[in-house]
């Protein structure tokens, strides 16, 4: 659906997309990830044929970006950082304008502004300027604009900054359900919010694509190997020395001792080199007669993975 | 074509929606009718010329400030990320927004038609100068327009727009002011002349419609329409 071909954007002098290639499937719902000033947005701002890329191209359901930005347009539904909004017009008024203008014939047009706005839920501030609405209204405007001429791609710039709690749980839902139809690409630095919503993620950092693939497979990639954290009561080297025995063990360390009644829980942290061994770990206490407390095959989280991506 | 009426539309209701309007459409009606009319009874002749002969300076001052908002305030809210991703040529949204800001001008002059109407009340003008007045005062004003629309893509500062737009507005002008043409060297006097906004204006003020004063407006202002697409097309700014 979208085909993003070696995408680079000077700004000036300053290199903000470096040669980023990847695709994204119709149907698919993909996460933009990245620190601030990763190139998400200007990426984002090409695919929309807002700008124009130093080199590359992108294809958008077979038309160029830059042989036929209009089609590209058309078939787009944009949500722009920060969500622009005209704090002078009514939300109908804005509604129809945008709706006006994306050559929504004029009869369909009322209908389809009603289904917008049942959908996202702006029924009762219809008759009220942009201005004076609360941010989280405001931002299911900026969705109902995007989606009033029910596009077959959907591109959402951090469509849940600045939201509370509530009103980006009410976002994200309203982002899943759009998502089960349309092939939307969103952008955030929200960690969960990807877990959440997103069926593939594209890792973006310095400008440059460093990572793509579902959260588990990132997470398996860059955790390497599985990490168990264990708790065990019994002499120290002689579990050491047990421990190194069992096969599948790879590197362990001691990350903390207590002191109890007749010995020390030993809390270690230890890498296996064969997948879950926590059946091996646990047979091998019951052979030795030792006491266990802790058993847990940690995975390392999202935020972990996107830290140790981005701080290389 | 469509698009430019959509978005004209839009665009001139818009400047219903702030007092500002309000405020700068009664400022010019009571300048204008008090330049006029304080030496009106004194003098004691219909004669129209002088209610046009303002129109320049007070339209150098004016029509910029009813430009500057124009492409000023999208750039700085953002909206053209808006506007510039939906399925509509740049030339649509440079042409509907002068579309609206000249239909503003319009309804501004219409109103200041009480005094020809007075005059012709009192006395007998010369309802050809009359016509060709406000023909003049249309063309001048939508050159104006379009310097100021140019302006204001150029800045996201309203009022670096404005100042802007007065300073090349004013160039214009005086390019063809006999106070300018005194120091240039004679070949260029009829060059220069021809290139001053207020020349074509006052050879139209006399009542006659000469069509090289038309062309000349006409040109004035599709070139600065030119070079306002050409600004917001070829863009470097977001």
């Amino acid at each position: 659906m979208i085909k993003v071909d070696n995408l680079t954007k000077y700004y000036g002098p300053t290199l903000a997309v470096d040669s980023v290639s990847f695709e994204v499937q119709k149907g698919e719902v993909v996460g933009f990830l990245g620190p601030n000033a990763a190139g998400k947005t200007t990426t984002m701002r090409v695919i929309t044929c807002y700008l124009k890329p130093t080199a590359g191209t992108v294809d958008v359901a077979g038309y160029d970006i830059h042989e036929n930005p209009l089609e590209v347009r058309r078939r787009i539904g944009y949500l722009p950082e920060n969500n622009p909004l005209y704090p002078e017009m009514n939300v109908v008024d804005y509604l129809s304008y945008i709706a006006e203008l994306r050559q929504i014939p004029g009869a369909h047009r009322m209908k389809r502004i009603k289904e917008i706005i049942g959908i996202t839920a702006l029924g009762d501030v219809l008759h009220k300027d942009i201005g004076e609405l609360s941010k989280g209204y405001k931002q299911r405007v900026g969705l109902a604009q995007a989606m009033v001429h029910d596009p077959e791609i959907l591109i959402f710039d951090e469509p849940t900054s600045g939201l509370d709690p509530n009103q980006i749980i009410e976002i994200r839902q309203l982002i899943k359900e759009i998502g089960r139809e349309k092939t939307i690409i969103l952008s955030t630095h929200i960690l969960p919010e990807v877990s959440a919503t997103c069926s593939r993620v594209l890792i973006i950092n310095d400008s440059r694509l460093i990572a793509s693939g579902t959260t588990d497979e990132l997470i398996k990639r860059a955790q390497g190997t599985e990490v168990l954290q264990v708790c065990v009561k019994g002499p120290e080297e002689e579990v050491f020395k047990a421990l190194r025995a069992v096969e599948f063990v790879g590197e362990f360390r001691k990350i903390g001792g207590e002191p109890a009644d007749e010995g020390t829980w030993l809390s270690l942290e230890i890498q296996s080199q064969g997948g879950d061994i926590r059946e091996k770990i646990f047979k091998l206490v019951v052979e030795k007669n030792w006491s266990l407390r802790e058993l847990k095959l940690e995975k390392m989280s999202l935020e972990q993975v996107f830290a140790k991506l981005t701080t290389a | 074509m469509k698009n430019v009426i959509t978005i004209a539309r839009k665009e001139f209701k818009a400047y219903f929606d702030s007092p500002i309007a309000y405020i700068f459409i009664t400022a010019f009606l009571l300048l204008v009718n008090f330049l006029y009319l304080w030496a009106f009874f004194v003098v004691g002749q219909a004669d129209i010329g002088s209610f046009f002969g303002v129109m320049p300076f007070i339209f150098m001052f004016l029509v910029p400030s009813i430009t500057m908002r124009l492409w000023a305030e999208e750039r700085k809210m953002g909206t053209l990320e808006v506007l510039l991703t939906l399925p509509i040529q740049g030339k649509e949204v440079v042409l509907g927004k002068f579309l609206a800001s000249f239909l503003f001008l319009l309804v501004m002059l219409a109103l200041t038609f009480n005094v020809p109407l007075l005059v012709g009340a009192l006395g007998d003008p010369d309802w050809g100068m009359v016509i060709c007045g406000y023909l003049g005062c249309l063309l001048l004003g939508a050159s104006y327009l379009a310097i100021g629309l140019f302006a204001s893509a150029l800045s996201e500062n309203q009022i670096v727009a404005f100042i802007l737009a007065i300073a090349i507005s004013a160039a214009m002008l005086i390019v063809g002011e006999w106070f300018f043409l005194m120091l240039v060297p004679d070949i260029f006097v009829p060059v220069f002349n021809y290139l001053g906004l207020g020349t074509h204006f006052e050879s139209l003020g006399r009542g006659v419609v000469d069509t090289r004063d038309i062309i000349y407006y006409l040109s004035v202002i599709g070139v600065f329409i030119y070079l306002n697409i050409n600004t917001v097309e070829n863009r470097t700014w977001v």
